[in-house]
């Protein structure tokens, strides 16, 4: 992975200076309210309904075992003992002190992380393929383009009060495991037909709102001119974007307004103008990224013999098996395969860890996959790298310290925002509807029948919780200072994505497990052989969930 | 590169840039040798009754006197409003002393794009001021953007403000201050 320099040591202590000067100015009443409120903003610390909430930057989601022990002790030391994973693939505590945040961001620059940028109106954290690197679909690993978008983002001078935040995602896949449909910005890794990497540029998507899929602008950008031209679009977007009303700030307001074409053209000028300058990625700057992503000391396995060994295990447990088909995924190099850490059994909200935990995250990372973990956009965590032959060791400690739920892609493996319980935006809470959720679908068989389904919760319309491109979301609503519950179906975040339409008029939260029961069993009687949630939502449309769901008691 | 275009649309007439005395100027506390004439009577000016001594004109009523004020255009500079982008100048940058920008609230920070472009694709080599309602803590990223005065209208003593120019001694990406990525920078080391 990306290791600090003196050069990146040097800016990160700077800018912990600086926002230690900040605070003190703020707490001593000599920086405003309103004129701290961005600034702490594009630190990480929001103020929340019970305490400020500090949001650490993960890049691209890869992060170290020592980091991850620096975590587990940060939250034993400045908060109540856990964390949260975000679906930006970052760490949120969410009881820390102002007076400590200083603190708490040298504790972190010590081992090279930062919770610069991570909100605030600026370039967020660039977000990518968990399965990066060791994906079979995989064309080009994107991280190193990652790593120098980040350097580029931040702390970009130009571009740190933009109209509104501005998210960035890269896919170097076939499966687009990334949603980058749905970021402002969304990064398509391609080779053209003389074999040259290049890159599909989206602009456009986004959730909250106004949910909209991104376009794309241009179908072939060359290689060496992914920076210029991501700057060319921000700078577009700062000069026109709109400031009059906070909702239709965001690009995917501007892209609509101007048009794609027109949106198109004007980065395009703006481009023609910068291209040949300085940002241009030069073969030595492309392959100096790269060596920060070597492939690890991979042993020559005989997978035959894994495969095997690994089957007759899965033959013998068939707990174990049902972790295998689900928790695990495929590794481009024989005898190695990718994990899932599951943060969602039922009853925890999903992607809360324990300092306990996140101290066996470490150690399992660097008991069986080279020291590095991933967060995914999904709130779980990734071990990529682990021999076959370990799988069955790593899943009975895996087992032991909770990770082990077998729901990877399931129902149960929702990704749910902090909701009503921590928010002050949220106008209903989402993690009690994902415990009842849970709760009511809690038989495994059943859950594997129903296959591969995306089910997102979001506490307000803000949708960090993506519920429009779950194929079942769901929106907490405010009904005359009561909490209600919009359902969407059809969503998707994939390559194929699409967002989600209104069942109807919303329900409370009792009703919430069993509406989710009759738009299973619709699903059920409907499915052809085999059939996805999704594509048998695709072939019959929203009609027939309405009339089960919405059908009078006779 | 695009020539300047007359603003077709009246506006109406927002917020509008103090002119402090004194101001921050190549990194020093300097006083402020320019008046400054804010949007609102500007109906009334023409090259002929405009005061005399320095003054910074909005950018309408610039490009209405500009061939009229050749004369005088050692003492003229130009300030943009936050929706007025630095190609309405282009070219015709290279004849001014001075051109600021308007911040009409710190949040809003399209100023920063004028200051990269003046300097990057103007060749703009005058003085290019911060004006409105900036705060001490984007002065780092202003400076990175071409700014080197700095108009301050806040409650703060400037003397504070000048340790706020260098919060980072190093940077990731290019800008006006710094011509080469870091990225270039260590690929060449």
């Amino acid at each position: 992975m990306y290791r600090y320099d003196e050069q990146d040591r040097k800016l990160v202590r700077e800018r912990v200076a600086q926002f230690r000067g900040q605070t003190e100015r703020y707490l001593a009443g000599e920086l405003k309210e309103e004129e701290f409120l961005p600034l702490r903003l594009q630190n990480g610390l929001y103020v929340q309904r019970l305490a400020p909430m500090l949001r650490i930057a993960v890049p691209y989601g890869l992060m170290n075992s020592a980091q991850v022990r620096r975590l587990a002790h940060i939250t034993r030391k400045y908060d109540k003992g856990y964390a949260h994973f975000t679906t930006r693939q970052n760490v949120q505590l969410n009881w820390p002190n102002l007076e400590d945040v200083p603190d708490i961001l040298a504790e972190l620059a010590e081992v090279e992380m930062h919770a610069v940028q991570t909100s605030g109106n600026c370039i967020r954290n660039t977000t990518t393929d968990q399965f990066a690197g060791v994906a079979r679909d995989e064309l080009i690993d994107p991280r190193p383009y990652c790593e120098l978008i980040r350097q580029w983002s931040t702390f970009h001078p130009e571009f740190a009060f933009l109209p509104r935040k501005f998210k960035i995602a890269v896919c170097g896949a076939e499966q687009d495991r990334a949603a980058i449909r749905a970021h402002d910005i969304g990064v398509q890794i391609v080779k053209n037909d003389q074999g040259e990497t290049g890159f599909q540029i989206l602009v456009g998507g986004g959730l909250g709102r106004t949910p909209i899929l991104g376009v794309a602008i241009r179908d072939f950008l060359p290689e060496t001119h992914l920076l210029s031209y991501l700057e060319a679009i921000v700078r577009v977007y700062n000069q026109l974007g709109r400031r009059d009303n906070k909702f239709k700030a965001r690009i995917k307001i501007l892209v609509k307004a101007l048009g794609p074409e027109e949106f198109a053209r004007r980065v395009e000028a703006e481009w023609e103008q910068i291209k040949d300058g300085a940002d241009q990625l030069t073969p030595e700057a492309i392959s100096w990224a790269q060596r920060f992503f070597p492939e690890p000391a991979y042993k020559t396995i005989d997978s035959g013999h894994s495969e095997a060994v690994l089957r007759d295990q899965a033959g013998e447990d068939k707990a174990f098996a049902r972790w295998l088909e689900r928790n695990t995924f495929p590794h481009r190099v024989p005898g190695y395969q990718a994990v899932t850490l599951s943060t969602k059994p039922t009853g925890i909200p999903p992607g809360d860890v324990t300092d306990r935990q996140l101290e066996a995250i470490a150690d399992l990372a660097d008991q069986y996959s080279f020291g590095e973990v991933r967060v995914t956009h999904e709130q779980n965590v990734v071990l990529a790298d682990v021999e076959q032959e370990k799988l069955f060791e790593l899943w009975q400690a895996a087992r032991k310290q909770g990770f082990a739920t077998p729901n990877i892609g399931t129902l149960t493996d929702m990704i749910c925002c902090p909701g009503g319980d921590y928010c002050s935006l949220a106008n209903a809470k989402s993690i009690p509807v994902a415990e009842a959720i849970q709760r009511k679908f809690d038989d495994l068989d059943y859950l594997y029948d129903l296959g591969d389904l995306d089910l997102n919760i979001s506490g307000c319309m803000n949708a960090c919780g993506h519920h429009h491109i779950g194929h079942i979301g769901i929106l907490g609503v405010d009904k005359k200072g009561e909490e209600f519950y919009q359902v969407q179906l059809g969503g998707s975040s994939n390559e194929k994505a699409s967002l989600g339409k209104v069942l109807g008029p919303s329900f409370s939260r009792e009703e919430m497990p069993e509406t989710i029961g009759k738009i299973l069993d619709v699903f059920a009687e409907n499915r052809q052989p085999e059939e996805l949630f999704i594509d048998t939502y695709n072939r019959i449309g929203l009609q027939p969930f309405k009339e089960r769901v919405y059908a009078k008691a006779s | 590169m695009p020539k300047p275009a007359k603003p077709s649309v009246k506006k109406p007439v927002g917020a509008q840039p103090e002119n402090p005395a004194q101001l921050i100027l190549d990194g020093a506390v300097a006083d402020n040798q320019w008046n400054l004439l804010p949007l609102g009577d500007e109906a009334e000016i023409t090259a002929d009754n405009l005061a005399p001594g320095k003054v910074i004109l909005p950018l309408s009523v610039w490009l209405e006197l500009r061939e009229d004020l050749q004369e005088r255009k050692e003492e003229i500079g130009v300030w943009l409003d936050s929706d007025e982008t630095a190609d309405l100048i282009g070219e015709y940058a290279a004849e001014l002393p001075l051109i600021a920008a308007h911040f009409p609230a710190f949040t809003d920070g399209r100023g920063f794009t004028v200051g990269r472009l003046l300097r990057e694709r103007y060749g703009f080599t005058g003085e290019v001021r911060a004006v409105g309602n900036f705060i001490r803590d984007q002065l780092t990223y202003l400076t990175r953007c071409g700014f080197n005065a700095f108009a301050y209208q806040g409650d703060q003593p400037l003397e504070g403000l000048l340790e706020s120019l260098g919060d980072f001694t190093d940077s990731y990406q290019a800008a006006v201050d710094q011509p080469l990525p870091i990225f270039r920078r260590r690929a060449l080391a």
